[in-house]
């Protein structure tokens, strides 16, 4: 579905990533883990063309898109929730909802939809007219994977969905993401610290270190491989 | 006290505040999105001016006369103004978007003059007289003493616009577009807004804001040149900060405050000190509160 080739993105003069390649299937979970500024992030920013490669190609369902405006990646199905969670602040729990599905036009399909996302996180139907900023961190996070959803992806893109949040909440995102991957047949791209976590709802996973994939591998493998234990699993 | 005087010199305050508010809108919407301080604004006023005039001008040649003048103007006026800010944002801002901030401050302050001795060069650098374009209103009756017909045009065509404003920022796509993209312009492009297209649209807006300002205005003080773009932009940036810059409702407020402490300071002290009292007051607020009236240090949860 995804094929990100020999990809290098720079910020100025420093390069953040260097010839990253990846494949993401669709009706997969992939995970992305690492460190801290190893890249992962970088890496959703130049799929969804906010800080565009300067080398390499990214294919989407066999098309490039490494050309492409932000905006018209979204059209074409692949959104991200990215990190810090970016929830509109001033404007209502409603109105970010709204925004997510800025590129459609069916009102009767969005408000289905929004119907659809409170029903799996009540609490937002319940904070529907509060402004966003005033959200917990949890609450943020299921609002941010809503307004994404709002967008009906084809591919998912999702940046430390579980980042300072408490363990309880963790669980049911992660939940929440794999019933996103397997009832409304959504793939899955999953950038995440919390490698345990991720691996274990993942079907494949990425290592990144240093701006670069160093290792790959069905999930369950780099579960018990010996290296991921010690560096991201602190086992 | 003397009521009827303290009366007169409010609405005159509250009259000359809209206008400053209209302008100071430009201002803060630009602000808002992209915080730049566009210096230029003031010259798409002064260019609203102008074009009002030569339009108004042409008519009253050709024999055509009545109400229609003023709107026809108006609009004319309007179209022209939104095309320089266009045109404005792509030649002078758009090139410098990922630059240093100082980098486009420096090039607006350059659009400034150079549009200043534009229109100077091709017009003239003299003063022209602005035609009467409105008419007495005769339904007026007694409170002509307060307002003039010219004071409650500007009103009323203030009022409209800012209610226009606020429906089209609250309820339309392009305007949820503008708050997202104010909000996090990072975000805003994840989710499919062409802020590009925004960032025009911001000052396509503001510059029609800005020519309807320019034609009220005008019409009321009955004269125009090259350079008035310069004190209307400095009057209506202070009215800016001193709502909160990048704050809509604050321009507003920011406007009347402006106006209404003008007109008292000339009124009750000597009008000799009118923009002493303009700046005095912005010195005062920025020492009080720094975010101006309405900003406030936006606290949110991460």
């Amino acid at each position: 579905m995804l094929e990100v080739r020999n990809i290098q993105t720079y910020y100025g003069n420093i390069q953040a990533l260097k010839n990253v390649s990846l494949t993401i299937n669709e009706g997969e979970i992939v995970t992305l883990i690492g460190a801290n500024g190893a890249g992962k992030s970088t890496t959703l920013m130049s799929i969804c063309g906010v800080t565009p490669p300067r080398h390499g190609e990214i294919l989407f369902r066999g098309q490039p898109i490494h050309h492409l405006g932000a905006e018209k990646i979204v059209s074409l199905g692949i959104c991200q929730v990215p990190e810090g969670r970016h929830i509109f602040p001033q404007m209502s729990v409603i109105e970010n909802l709204e925004m997510g599905a800025y590129l459609r036009q069916d009102k009767a399909g969005i408000k289905q939809d929004i119907e659809y996302v409170f029903g799996r996180f009540p609490i937002l139907e319940k904070r529907r007219n509060q402004a966003g900023g005033t959200l917990s961190g949890g609450e943020q996070q299921m609002l941010a994977i809503s307004r994404a959803l709002l967008a009906r992806p084809s591919l998912l893109l999702l940046d430390e969905p579980s980042l300072g949040l408490a363990p309880l909440i963790i669980k049911h995102i992660f939940e929440i993401i794999k019933k996103i991957n397997s009832e409304s047949n959504t793939t899955v791209f999953l950038v995440e610290q919390n490698a345990n976590q991720a691996l274990k709802i993942a079907h494949r996973g990425y290592v990144m270190e240093n701006g670069a994939i160093t290792l790959e591998d069905r999930a369950e493998n780099l579960l018990s491989n010996e290296d991921v234990k010690r560096a991201y699993l602190g086992m | 006290m003397d009521f009827q005087y303290l009366f007169e010199l409010l609405c005159g305050g509250v009259v000359k505040g809209s206008i400053y508010a209209l302008i100071a809108l430009g201002y803060t919407m630009v602000y808002g999105i992209i915080q730049l301080i566009n210096f230029a604004h003031g010259e798409i006023y002064m260019i609203g001016a102008f074009v009002a005039f030569i339009v108004a001008g042409v008519l009253t040649l050709t024999g055509y006369s009545g109400l229609g003048i003023l709107p026809l103007a108006a609009l004319i006026a309007v179209i022209y103004a939104a095309a320089y800010g266009y045109t404005l944002e792509k030649i002078a801002y758009r090139p410098l978007r990922n630059a240093p901030r100082l980098s486009p401050l420096i090039s607006a302050i350059g659009a400034s003059i150079f549009l200043m001795n534009y229109v100077q060069l091709v017009q003239t650098p003299d003063f022209l007289p602005f035609p009467e374009l409105v008419p007495d209103f005769e339904f007026l009756g007694d409170l002509t003493q307060f307002m003039s017909s010219v004071d409650v045009v500007i009103l009323a065509v203030t009022t409209v616009t800012m209610i226009a404003l606020t429906v089209l920022i609250k309820y339309t796509r392009i305007g949820k577009a503008m708050r997202a993209t104010q909000q996090d312009m990072v975000m805003a492009r994840l989710v499919g807004v062409n802020v590009d297209r925004v960032i025009s649209a911001t000052f396509i807006i503001g510059s029609v804001l800005a020519a309807i300002g320019g034609v009220l205005i005008a019409s009321r003080t009955g004269q125009i040149n090259s350079a008035i773009g310069f004190m209307a932009g400095i009057k209506a940036f202070t009215a800016a900060v001193l709502g909160g810059i990048g704050n809509i409702p604050g321009a507003v407020l920011g406007g009347l405050v402006l106006g209404v402490a003008e007109t008292f300071g000339a009124g009750y002290i000597s009008s000799a000190y009118e923009d002493v009292f303009a700046f005095g007051l912005l010195v005062l607020i920025l020492i009080l509160r720094p975010a101006g009236l309405l900003g406030k240090a936006v606290k949110q949860k991460v």
